[in-house]
């Protein structure tokens, strides 16, 4: 709706207002000398606004939500009887062709009488919903917030009411967040368990054959549809292994030598340019993997007799493997920097060389914390797409070898759902079990690596 | 607020407190000025021989002139207000200091007669030589034996692991340890109580079988017991190692050492024999600490 907005505003101003009042009120009933009052002033303010606006928006949200839904229901019930009882593809186009009209766009068949007389009753109805929604929200607001002001005495407990409130407000906030994720996931969870049901499971996580080709027509040559995900899941293992294979090692060096070597002027310059690689878009590591890195691969074996293919597994994989070194340095360092000084100065009160100190003390006591790291790191690897799709290629095959093309869960999920496809043929329903299976793969990281990284806390605390 | 508690102080010197103050606010009340040192820094049988040694931080001149001997088989008590330099002269000592960003020691610091300031001298035989513990404990996370065994094994003190495991066990003995943990030895050494930790550390340094051992106020975190226990161990490592402790508690000092040094804002005010000291100070300053009309 066009004049939200301006709701919006109307109703920031009474709310104001109540807050203004709220408070000269206040300090009439304190007779002036506020100690007195329970809470101060302000607090009365407070609660008179938040009584103001808050009833006010919920009104209002539900409305937005609900407007359109019913304004249809009573569009379709004053439609004539044969159009109302069209199949619901047919009607929802009917429908699109009375909204045209309704903002003057061009529509799509010459509109016969019936189709107009809707389109203006379409119009009359938002009308009056508009007006309805002023009403009642700016009515409401005001309810609220002279009730809040006939409260207002000085005994009453306003800074609790308000405290109250603003939790209320906040448990709010992270309810939506973990109501969405819990939905999310659900979906997720519904749709695999219908794929399922059309490809049984053990065929899914066993298989070895991956051809996500439907037949469309039954005599359609080529297309056997098979679901086999072991392809999948080992070629994303290949491609998390070189990647930290990469990003291990000189993650952690690199962080031993931030932590421990390097002079406080060096760690102010190169911690910062470190997490730079951190904020370069996947993309870009995408299509550098892709242009630079993978012919550079092909061509470097080609030197040596290798053959290569130019989508290789290496190329993909390197570049996936230095995108995630700040990942891991960044979470290494600030292990290592947990590792409290009274054991380096014990070990260099015992005559311990630096690199005997950190490998014979640091690393031990930081190696917990930099597990966790690791681990990630490793669920970032396994997520990561960008980067695959551009460089790793399509081929699912079941290789060990890092210089051919291979394909992972996620590249798959991605081509699996572009192209046309009906929403619940397999081959859609496939990138939904891919994504159950890669969300419980991370999420088990993430639970291990959290689990490791907080026992190493409590040790030092 | 400190302000009004020196002013406090500089009228009823009688009630000031008798705990630490910082240092910034003695130097409202005394001379900035180099101090001499009386008494005799010197000892017959010195082990290390410190001239004339001055330490900065930054800007900041911590330690001023000091001159001092540690004498074999004698414990050396360090007192003095908190900020005045006692940890700063103790690092000195196996040259923690390097490890500190920002500080500078000069002067001549002579262990058995060779100066460990040379710019030659490796620290890592040093502070074998020169061992230190810390004022909380800091065993490493590893098991009781592996701290134990952690210096010989990075000096190569044992050719085989029979000789490792002697040289724990009889480090463990003379730290008064052994009975409580010989039948944990693979056990964690952070699992120990405070008391035990503190031993575990001093076990660890005298693995090392080092001539001089450096303690940072022990027994600062420790219980009575603890404490009681590590001044005896203290007595007895007497016999073979020199000891420098650094300690807060005149009691302590008084109870353990032989010979004592003053300290107060970087300058070494006083030292002497133990007894002489505590009950003859020959130095205001001395006085006035010893006597807690201040900290
Ligand atoms: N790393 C450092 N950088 C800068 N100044 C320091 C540093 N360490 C100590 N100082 C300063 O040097 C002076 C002496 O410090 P030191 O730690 O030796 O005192 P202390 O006598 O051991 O005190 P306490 O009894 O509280 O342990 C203090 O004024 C302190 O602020
Ligand atoms: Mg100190």
């Amino acid at each position: 709706m066009t004049q939200t907005p301006l709701l919006i505003v109307l109703l920031l101003t009474l709310s104001s207002l109540a807050y203004h009042f709220g408070r000269k009120r206040a300090f009439a009933v304190s007779g002036g000398r506020i100690r007195t009052l329970h809470s101060l002033p302000a607090y009365y303010g407070l609660y008179a606004a938040l009584w103001a606006v808050i009833p006010a928006l919920l009104v209002l949200a539900l409305w937005l939500a609900f407007e359109d839904s019913v304004i249809t229901r009573l569009v379709i019930a004053s439609l004539p009887p044969e159009t109302a009882t069209l199949a619901p593809s047919r009607l929802n186009l009917v429908l699109n062709d009375i909204r045209n009209l309704v903002v003057g766009n061009i529509v799509s068949s010459e509109p016969d009488a019936a189709i107009l007389a809707a389109a203006d009753r379409y119009r009359d109805l938002r009308g009056i919903s508009t007006t309805a929604l002023f009403a009642v929200t700016l009515g409401l607001a005001a309810i609220g917030g002279w009730f809040a002001y006939g409260r207002i005495r000085p005994e009453y407990r306003s800074r609790n009411a308000v405290e109250r409130i603003l939790k209320g407000i906040l448990i709010t906030c992270s309810t939506v967040a973990i109501l969405t994720t819990v939905g999310i996931v659900l979906s997720v969870l519904f749709e695999s368990v219908r794929f399922f049901q059309a490809v049984p499971i053990t065929d899914f996580l066993f298989g070895l054959d991956w051809s996500p080709q439907i037949a469309i027509r039954a005599d359609q040559a080529g297309s056997s549809g098979a679901f086999g995900a072991v392809p999948l899941f080992a070629g994303t293992m290949l491609i998390t292994l070189i990647a930290m294979s990469v990003a291990v090692p000189i993650g952690l060096m690199s962080a031993i030598y931030l932590a421990e070597y390097a002079s406080p002027r060096v760690r102010a310059i190169a911690k910062p340019l470190l997490e730079v690689l951190a904020g370069i878009p996947t993309v870009v590591y995408g299509f550098f993997a892709a242009l630079t890195v993978a012919p550079f691969i092909r061509e470097s074996g080609g030197l040596f007799g290798l053959d290569i293919a130019s989508e290789s597994a290496l190329a993909a994989g390197l570049v996936m493997g230095v995108m995630i070194i700040p990942f891991v340095s960044s979470l290494s360092d600030d292990v290592i920097n947990a590792v409290p000084q009274s054991l380096r100065d014990g070990a260099y009160g015992m005559g311990a060389t630096q690199s005997e100190t950190i490998r014979r003390v640091i690393f031990p006591a930081a190696l917990p914390g930099i597990v966790g790291a690791v681990l990630l790191a490793v669920s970032r690897a396994i997520g990561e797409t960008m980067i695959v799709v551009m460089a790793a290629g399509l081929a699912a095959k079941l290789t060990a070898n890092p210089f051919e093309a291979v394909t992972t869960v996620t590249v798959q999920i991605v081509t699996l759902l572009v192209g046309d496809q009906e929403f619940d043929s397999p081959k859609t329903l496939a990138a939904f079990a891919l994504g159950l299976v890669l969300f419980f793969v991370t999420l088990a990281l993430n639970v291990l690596a959290l689990y490791i990284v907080r026992k190493y806390r409590e040790q030092y605390e | 607020m400190e302000a009004q508690a020196s002013q406090f102080m500089a009228e009823n010197p009688e009630h000031a407190p008798a705990r630490r103050r910082p240092a910034e606010a003695d130097s409202a009340t005394y001379d900035r000025e180099h101090r001499g040192t009386v008494g005799e820094v010197r000892s017959e049988v010195p082990r290390m021989r410190c001239t004339a040694v001055n330490v900065h931080y930054g800007d900041k001149h911590a330690i001023r002139d000091v001159s001092l001997d540690v004498g074999k088989n004698e414990v050396l008590a360090m007192i003095g207000p908190s900020g005045c330099g006692k940890s700063t002269f103790l690092r000195c000592l196996n040259r923690m200091n390097d490890t500190v960003v920002g500080c500078r020691v000069s002067g001549e610091i002579l262990l058995d007669g060779k100066d460990i300031m040379a710019p030659d001298v490796d620290v890592v035989p040093l502070r074998a030589r020169v061992g230190m513990v810390f004022q909380k404990p800091n065993p490493f996370p590893k098991s009781i034996f592996e701290n134990v065994a952690f210096g010989p094994r990075i000096h190569g003190l044992a050719q085989s692991q029979a000789e490792l495991e002697e040289i724990v066990v009889s480090s463990l003995q003379k730290a008064n340890l052994w009975g409580e943990v010989k039948d944990r030895l693979a056990h964690p050494g952070t699992g120990l109580s405070g008391g035990q930790q503190q031993r575990l550390c001093i076990a660890r340094a005298i693995a090392i079988q080092p001539e001089v051992i450096l303690m940072d106020e022990p027994c600062s975190a420790l219980d009575p017991i603890s404490t009681a226990k590590i001044e005896q161990l203290i007595d007895e490592l007497r016999r073979n190692y020199s000891i420098c402790i650094v300690t807060h508690s005149m009691q302590q000092a008084a109870r353990v050492s032989q010979r004592t040094a003053y300290f107060h804002l970087g300058d070494l005010i006083e030292v002497g024999e133990t007894d002489r000291i505590f009950v003859k100070p020959q130095h205001q300053l001395t006085e006035d600490y010893i006597t807690g009309r201040f900290g």
